[in-house]
């Protein structure tokens, strides 16, 4: 009789990319992608860093939530004991595995610290009692410190979840599942605390004066609406390209639709809490932010945003068939994803475009660039492994994982 | 499953037909089968949850979520419907400078009045559909019915069901693997 632990629920030639199949060349597409991107970046970039520093940086922002969401997605399963999502672990593992490259497409943001963020010239904060005030936490030295920090503590969990999971498809040690799990609650709250503080580095010092203790929550919940978008459109790209067409279910995707709806709701409740409390208090502040966004075509996108990140969403994905169906729940993850693009746009670009929205050639280019290191990275990680954790104890239980 | 529009007890001498098996494998297959004959006017009952036994049985969703919907819209409506009306027509107020219809300061009960009526749509829309409370149902006459929340698996089927027939059709559960079969009195 075989043993427990070495029973094998999956054949890893059922959970590879096989040789000559097309997604073997998304990393090349991606790499393609990236080179394109860059070089329309430099050579419109010289022409107007402005703004190409402020379309990076959301580009780098909507990629890294979606890493940062995926982290947090794996983590709460370990957390959790859960079953039924170990077959789209490997998904989650493999984006947030991209963490230390996220470090690299960091750099363009420090190069443009200054035309990013007014609190690092020593002039206005000088000139500003406010910012002097707030100068012990929002200068250049510490800021860069602490980006170092949020990197190499995302990077170490990163791969310590990544290579323990690779590991355990190689090894079967059932050790590696327990001592995730136990270092899973630790982590989640290290995660929380460091995407917070990184969240209101990055956007909110954009508008140095204005602060919402909500902030960090609010980037949260557009991280994980964000990565779960990305995982029903990955998810329903593999079943359609014959990667994990047996094994990804529609009892799975049926879950990943409720966690999209889920995610929605909180994602409304959150960024409505946020501008209800400042609308109500009405200290100015607080309104500052919001201010620019009421006005003129800023105004259009926050409806936008509330009809298209909320409403529509809600009442499409509220349905029992739409969610089972892989068609209609990719649909409804890509416009998520879209959606989550159009918030960080809503959040930074106000900062250089207060007068309205100024679409530009650059954000288009940052994100071809941002997004094809991000893709060639994961797609390149995806060839050389098991698309799914071969010998997780709860593979078999993932595998006949039913919705009652 | 009793579903609304159906008499709330049937008539005639024979309340329907109970058949006990021995295992949950057993009663899924019988429960298949019987799906298949074509009967609607029948039930399983188990002591505990057997999966998948609601596609066994062919049972369709249930519109309790169009309920839920229903009510849930009609609640929310209803929340800001009246502070619309309160707060520009029965008692305008200037609260905090802001304007009569401040929108934003509605949502709040609006989400809480939807929340409501979608939960009591929930609970009483399922208590309804399955004719809840019910005092007193025809199958506990059965003595052996006493073990469904035991170790036994039963199967009734109720005697205004179409293809209904007190002989034939306890033939049919008999083939099926039932090791006992009951003719239930009406009361």
């Amino acid at each position: 009789m075989i043993p427990e632990r070495d029973r094998v629920a999956l054949r890893p030639e059922q959970a590879t990319i096989p040789p000559g199949h097309p997604w073997n060349r998304i990393p090349v597409i991606g790499a393609s992608c990236a080179l394109l991107g860059i070089v329309a970046c430099a050579i419109l970039g010289a022409a107007n860093p402005r703004q190409f520093f402020f379309s990076w940086l959301v580009s780098f922002l909507f990629f890294l939530s979606l890493t940062l969401g995926a982290l947090f997605f794996v983590l709460i399963q370990y957390a959790a004991q859960g079953g039924w999502g170990i077959v789209l672990r490997r998904i989650g593992e493999t984006v947030f595995a991209t963490i230390p490259a996220m470090a690299a497409l960091f750099l363009p943001v420090l190069l443009g610290l200054h035309d990013l963020y007014e609190w690092s010239h020593a002039e206005a904060v000088a000139a500003d009692p406010l910012l002097r005030w707030k100068a012990p936490y929002l200068n250049v030295p510490f800021f860069l410190i602490r980006a170092a920090l949020y990197f190499g503590i995302w990077s170490f969990i990163a791969l310590l979840y990544y290579r323990g999971s690779r590991g355990q498809d190689v090894t079967g040690d059932l050790g590696v599942s327990f001592r995730l799990r136990r270092l899973a609650g630790p982590a989640i709250i290290v995660l929380a605390l460091t995407q917070t503080f990184a969240s209101v580095d990055w956007i909110m010092s954009l508008t140095p004066h204005w602060y919402s203790t909500m902030f960090g929550v609010y980037f949260f919940a557009g991280s994980f609406v964000g990565f779960i978008a990305l995982l029903s459109v990955v998810a329903t790209a593999m079943r359609r390209s014959g990667l994990l067409d047996t094994v990804i279910s529609t009892e799975h995707l049926h879950d990943i639709g409720k966690l999209l709806f889920a995610f929605t709701v909180f994602w409304a409740y959150i960024a409505f809490s946020q501008f209800f409390l400042v609308w109500y208090a009405n200290l100015p502040e607080e309104t500052t932010w919001f201010r620019a966004r009421m006005e003129g075509s800023w105004m259009t996108v926050s409806f936008f945003l509330m009809a298209g990140h909320f409403v529509a969403p809600f009442f499409y994905l509220m349905g029992h068939a739409v969610k089972r169906r892989d068609s209609t729940l990719a649909v409804g993850g890509a416009w998520l994803l879209v959606m989550h693009f159009v918030d960080l746009y809503w959040q930074v670009m106000p900062t250089l475009h207060p007068e309205g929205v100024r679409p530009s050639a650059l954000d288009l280019a940052a994100l071809v660039a941002v997004g094809g290191c991000v893709v060639a990275a994961a797609s390149w990680l995806m060839r050389r492994q098991a698309l799914v954790p071969l010998r997780d104890p709860r593979l078999a239980e993932s595998l006949a994982f039913e919705n009652v | 499953m009793p579903l609304l529009g159906a008499p709330r007890l049937p008539q005639g001498p024979n309340y329907g037909i109970l058949a006990e098996f021995a295992t949950p494998a057993d009663l899924y297959h019988a429960c298949q089968r019987v799906r298949d004959a074509g009967f609607t006017r029948w039930d399983a009952h188990t002591p505990f949850p057997v999966h998948g036994l609601e596609g066994a049985m062919g049972i369709r969703r249930s519109p309790l979520p169009w309920i839920v919907l229903g009510m849930g819209l009609t609640g929310a409506a209803l929340g800001f419907g009246l502070q619309y009306w309160v707060h520009t027509t029965a008692y305008p107020l200037v609260i905090s400078g802001k304007p009569y219809f401040a929108w934003p300061a509605m949502i709040p009960i609006t989400f809480e009045l939807g929340v409501l009526f979608a939960a009591l749509g929930a609970v009483f829309g399922m208590l309804g559909l399955n004719r809840l409370p019910m005092h007193h149902h025809p199958l506990f006459t059965s003595k052996v019915f006493e073990r469904v929340t035991d170790d036994a698996f039963f199967i009734s089927i109720e005697s205004w069901d179409p293809r209904f027939d007190p002989s034939a059709t306890g033939k049919l559960l008999e083939s099926l693997g039932a090791r006992r079969v009951e003719l239930l009195e009406s009361e």
